[in-house]
């Protein structure tokens, strides 16, 4: 049982115009098996709490903590963070060219459990998790994300979270520039790892029709860099008839 | 010595030379002075369009005058029937791919007693390698030729490591129809200097495989240059280095589409690291008039992975016909991208890991092409070896 706590985080992004304040002020906490959507309009900070989360360096974090079993998160480097559990579906995944997604997934594996997976139960869970996420075998011999399309990127990112296997997922809208049937796939996968290792989501969207797919069991709706609101599933279908113009017009 | 070439006649030989005390302008490629006859280079002063990037104070003994020209030891390998010998500069096997360009190339070739030939007869498929090690400092001059007859197949591997002060030309013949693959190594010890230019001429419907890979030397310059002298013939012309602190590698490669019909592909890619890591390319295609048809694309890539480092990369492309089928460059030379790095330390790829990931990707590109499995398994571990210092 893992908990991830966000408290009372503030983060900065320098610009070319200066210093500007992104989040200020996020609580939450995320437990295994439990699936937060955090929803908001374009610029209110979602992705800067992805990418803080996972400690991209762009970010400072300038008070506040993040805590994942009482650990320090913040402390932790890019890649310690990984190995502790935590996991980001990025929202534009990067091209390495010349590395291959078999090498990747591999020095990944071996990364995170620290010794190299049994090679022959290693290529047959990569083939399995392909396979149900409607992946070409060949797909492995392609270079990590380039020339993949929009549908394939997000079913590579959803690939790595199911043979990963962390404790806590930040999904950073996994579901933009998806047609409704990778929608569906990409969704069962993010199910499967629920059901299979009680993972906790931390699902990041603008829009509601990925709920309909991957269940939350709260909703926060995020508004210029802090939660502005939280409920059940209910928030979200409140959210699809009247959008954030409430939010927006209140804070403005 | 012009008298022994039998090929086509080489676009621009013998025209535009520098008078004394004269300066020339050149503006077409083709048009560059080419001789055979040292006297007719004026003394290299660093200014000169293709030696400006050069270090040419640190080359002086070997742009002076005449040099060491006798037989190198060498150890060679070869199976099928290519015959590997040394035979005399008034050969008739030499000068038939080119006429030196520059007066590094002319010293090289006025100075050479003995050209290794190696000789591969119609119709015959070979493997041949020739491996240069512990020449000295002092300066040496040498000619290698590579003749394959038509309908041949092969494949010759030129390694070079060591000490050497080592000027020279390599003649690459590919005859009718043959296809010939030739990769140069160079692996010379951090106080060698090796000047080089290959000629290449590509007959008619001749595949032509070229690959320079420079990963260690004080100065490392080869310039590969292609004549695709036969219609349909083609060339691949690839090119990897990696460079160090202290090392200047360079590439002046040129591709003259003389035919119709002729394809050409350039893809050098590099590496720089450590405080004064200093590469040079530079691309010159030329499609001359007569080359309808031609289809041609060049580019070189460079990852700069620390500071200090200076990369040149100077793409050139010359068209004199308005029939051609595509004509194309690229150059780009960027900074590691954190990003990618990122991307990798997030799914739990320590840094040092990740770098030697995204390094060893870019410029696999090239390594996934070498078609000798030894020599590109020595590449991949010497490249192991230069990213261990990185993170």
């Amino acid at each position: 049982m893992a908990v991830l706590e966000i408290r009372d985080l503030h983060v900065s992004v320098e610009t070319d115009q200066g210093t500007r304040q992104i989040l200020r002020g996020v609580d939450l906490t995320i437990c295994s098996g439990e699936t937060h959507a955090i929803m908001g309009p374009n610029g209110s900070g979602k992705s800067t709490l992805a990418y803080t989360i996972a400690g991209h360096p762009r970010y400072t974090v300038d008070s506040g903590s993040i805590t994942l079993d009482g650990a320090d998160v913040l402390e932790m480097s890019v890649d310690e963070r990984a190995k502790a559990g935590l996991f980001l579906a990025m929202q534009y995944p990067v091209e390495i060219p010349g590395v291959t997604v078999s090498n990747f997934l591999r020095t990944a594996k071996t990364a995170i459990e620290g010794t190299a997976p049994a090679l022959r139960q290693w290529v047959g869970d990569v083939k399995t998790a392909m396979t149900n996420l409607k992946m070409d075998s060949s797909f492995t011999e392609r270079n990590v994300n380039e020339g993949f399309s929009g549908g394939e990127k997000k079913r590579h990112e959803i690939l790595q979270l199911e043979l990963l296997k962390p404790q806590i997922a930040v999904l950073d809208e996994t579901d933009s520039g998806l047609d409704v049937d990778a929608l569906k796939i990409v969704s069962e996968g993010v199910n499967r790892a629920k059901e299979n290792t009680g993972l906790g989501v931390l699902l990041i969207t603008h829009y509601t029709r990925i709920l309909r797919y991957i269940k939350p069991d709260f909703v926060h709706v995020f508004v210029a860099g802090k939660v502005a609101e939280q409920g059940g599933p209910e928030l979200a279908d409140r959210l699809e008839a009247e959008g954030y113009d409430r939010y927006v017009e209140a804070t403005a | 010595m012009s008298s022994a070439t039998t090929a086509p006649a080489q676009a621009g030989a013998n025209k535009n030379l520098h008078g004394p005390g004269s300066t020339i302008h050149v503006q077409t490629r083709n048009e560059r002075p080419a001789s055979f006859n040292l006297s007719d280079f004026e003394p290299v002063t660093g200014r000169e369009v293709d030696w400006k990037l050069t270090p040419v104070a640190a080359l002086a003994d070997l742009l002076d005058a005449t040099i060491d020209g006798a037989e190198l030891t060498i150890d060679s390998t070869s199976n099928g029937s290519a015959s590997v010998s040394w035979v005399s500069m008034s050969n008739d096997a030499v000068g038939l791919a080119g006429v030196p360009e520059d007066r590094a190339s002319s010293i090289a070739w006025s100075s050479t007693e003995n050209a290794l030939l190696i000789d591969v007869s119609a119709d015959d498929v070979s493997e041949v390698s020739v491996n240069r090690s512990g020449l000295g400092l002092a300066p040496r001059a040498a000619h290698t030729v590579i003749r394959v007859a038509p309908f041949a197949k092969t494949t010759v591997v030129l390694t070079s490591e060591g000490q050497a002060s080592l000027s020279e030309n390599v003649e690459i013949i590919a005859g009718e129809s043959s296809q010939v693959t030739v990769i140069s190594l160079q692996e010379w010890a951090s106080d060698s200097r090796h000047l080089a230019t290959h000629f290449i001429r590509a007959d008619k419907n001749a595949s032509v495989t070229h690959t320079v890979v420079s990963l260690s030397g004080a100065i490392v310059r080869v310039n590969p240059q292609t004549r695709l002298a036969g219609e349909g013939s083609s060339v691949n012309m690839l090119g990897l280095y990696f460079a160090d602190s202290g090392e200047h590698l360079e590439q002046q490669v040129f591709v003259n589409h003389e035919a119709a019909q002729t394809k050409s592909r350039v893809n050098y890619k590099g590496a720089l690291q450590g405080q004064g890591a200093r590469t040079v390319w530079i691309g010159d295609v030329l499609i001359g008039p007569h080359a309808v048809g031609t289809d041609s694309y060049e580019q070189n890539r460079n990852l700069v992975l620390t500071e200090g480092t200076r990369a040149d990369s100077i793409p050139n492309l010359e068209i004199k016909t308005g029939d051609i089928a595509g004509a194309g460059h690229a150059s780009a030379t960027g900074r590691f991208d954190d990003e990618q790095l990122f991307y990798l330390q997030a799914r739990g790829i320590d840094e040092a890991t990740a770098r030697q990931l995204v390094v060893r990707g870019f410029l696999n590109e090239i390594v996934q092409q070498i078609p000798v499995a030894s020599i590109a398994q020595r590449i991949e571990l010497a490249l192991d070896r230069e990213l261990e210092g990185i993170a």
